[in-house]
């Protein structure tokens, strides 16, 4: 009988399909699974446990559709020695992958609302699969809202999906940099200053957040003053996931381990631990 | 001839002035209009005006020689543009140039200047009014300065 514990613990073998550059240091790779498995599912939110053989391993969120498992992508950003390495990998290569791991936005339970999407930098990777499930059955949806900021211009990812998103009558999708020069004609600021300028029936709204910690803080504050309940909000945390199974403990935010009970939390849930300075 | 007080009445930065008060800046503001890439602001020229913005796109801009200009900020429909008509010397900080047809209330400042001098609760509710507006950009500024977004 295979162990529970120890299977999870066993990276699979993915071959490199295709790399693609976001920005000057961040790149989706899209992986195939070397055994010819079918796919692999898993849930918008979620996230794998990337390894580079000699190298290491680093949790990575899943970017791409989950209705189509066949490729899995990931959007990752040249930071540490990993990331680094798997930036240097090509087409053909081969990496380990455990997972997936984690806690999943609420799709299904945003049925019939409003959703505010509120992204920030890298924060549109976890986000990203669900604008693809939102989308594939926009009908169940009402108002679908993206507001995204990032650092500046060149720094924006999924330039050619956002182009596509914003083009729809059925998406309002508002971009934001933090500065820019040139030839940009679009939003110049933060992305809490888009919430004000956006219309949503507070009480019938589901809102998801992604972005570096103190931009989640100063988004709850703005979301809150719309009048959105917490229990209403969701946020992805990220502390340093390790096992990816609740075992280590690497990834304790209090009583919370980000792994398993996260990265995607109902804010009502982990209020208390929010931004708190200790933890 | 319909006048611009139903409009400012309404209006979030305005809303909850004294009828008598309102009349006063309905009596100072007019309609105008601005086309893509003309300035309604020039940094270091007389702030002899305040606008709010009824639709369109404004971005404020800093020029350097370096870099030519560097958009700080885009304002559009219901924001408020400019604040240092309230602050001696009144003198703009900095550009502001319409980058989208632009429609605005000018309100013309050197007549509210001396208004707020003659009725000191009317200067009260501006002052209150625009360190909202003061506090909520310079909040932005400083999460532009963190750089949230850039390798810590």
């Amino acid at each position: 009988m295979k162990s529970i514990i120890t299977e999870p613990m066993i990276p699979k073998p993915f071959r490199i399909h295709r790399k693609l550059k976001e920005t000057h240091d961040t790149y989706t790779i899209e992986l195939e699974s070397t055994n010819g498995a079918n796919g692999f599912p898993f849930s918008a939110g979620q996230f794998n446990m990337l390894y580079v053989f000699g190298v290491g391993e680093v949790p990575i969120s899943i970017s791409g559709d989950p209705s189509m498992p066949k490729m899995l992508k990931h959007t990752t950003r040249s930071v540490g020695i990993v990331t680094k390495a798997i930036l240097k990998l090509r087409s053909g290569d081969v990496l380990g992958v455990r997972g997936p791991f984690g806690s999943h936005w609420p799709v299904n339970e945003a049925v019939g609302n409003d959703v505010v999407i509120v992204s920030g930098g890298i924060g549109l990777a976890p986000l990203r699969p669900v604008l693809y499930s939102f989308i594939s059955q926009r009908d169940k949806y009402g108002k679908i809202i993206l507001l995204y900021g990032a650092r500046t211009p060149e720094d924006l990812l999924y330039k050619k999906e956002l182009e596509q998103w914003r083009g729809r009558f059925d998406l309002e999708v508002k971009v934001i940099v933090d500065s820019a020069s040139g030839n940009w004609r679009g939003n110049v600021g933060v992305v809490t200053t888009l919430i004000p300028r956006i219309q949503f029936d507070p009480l019938h709204t589901v809102s998801m957040i992604c972005g570096p910690e103190v931009m989640m803080r100063y988004t709850l504050k703005e979301l809150q003053n719309c009048g959105i309940k917490n229990e209403n909000i969701f946020v992805s945390m990220e502390r340093n996931m390790k096992c990816g199974i609740c075992l280590c403990g690497h990834c304790q935010l209090g009583p919370k381990f980000v792994c398993k009970d996260g990265p995607v939390f109902c804010y009502d849930h982990i209020k208390e631990l929010f931004g708190k300075r200790e933890i | 001839m319909q006048t611009l007080e139903p409009y400012l009445a309404e209006h979030p930065f305005l809303k909850g002035l004294e009828p008598h008060q309102l009349k006063i800046i309905v009596g100072c503001a007019t309609n105008v209009q601005f086309d893509v890439g003309q300035y309604i602001l020039r940094e270091g020229e007389e702030a002899n005006n305040f606008y709010i913005i009824n639709f369109g796109k404004v971005t404020l801009e800093i020029f350097t020689p370096d870099r030519g200009p560097i958009t700080i900020q885009t304002i559009g429909e219901g924001d408020v543009l400019g604040w240092s008509w309230l602050i001696p010397p009144y003198q703009w900080h900095y550009d502001a140039r319409a980058i989208e047809p632009t429609s605005a209330i000018a309100l013309d400042a050197k007549c509210l200047r001396a208004k707020c001098e003659e009725d000191h609760d009317l200067g009260y509710e501006f002052l209150k009014r625009f360190t909202h507006v003061i506090t909520q950009r310079l909040e932005a500024t400083r999460l532009q300065l963190l750089d949230v977004y850039g390798v810590h």
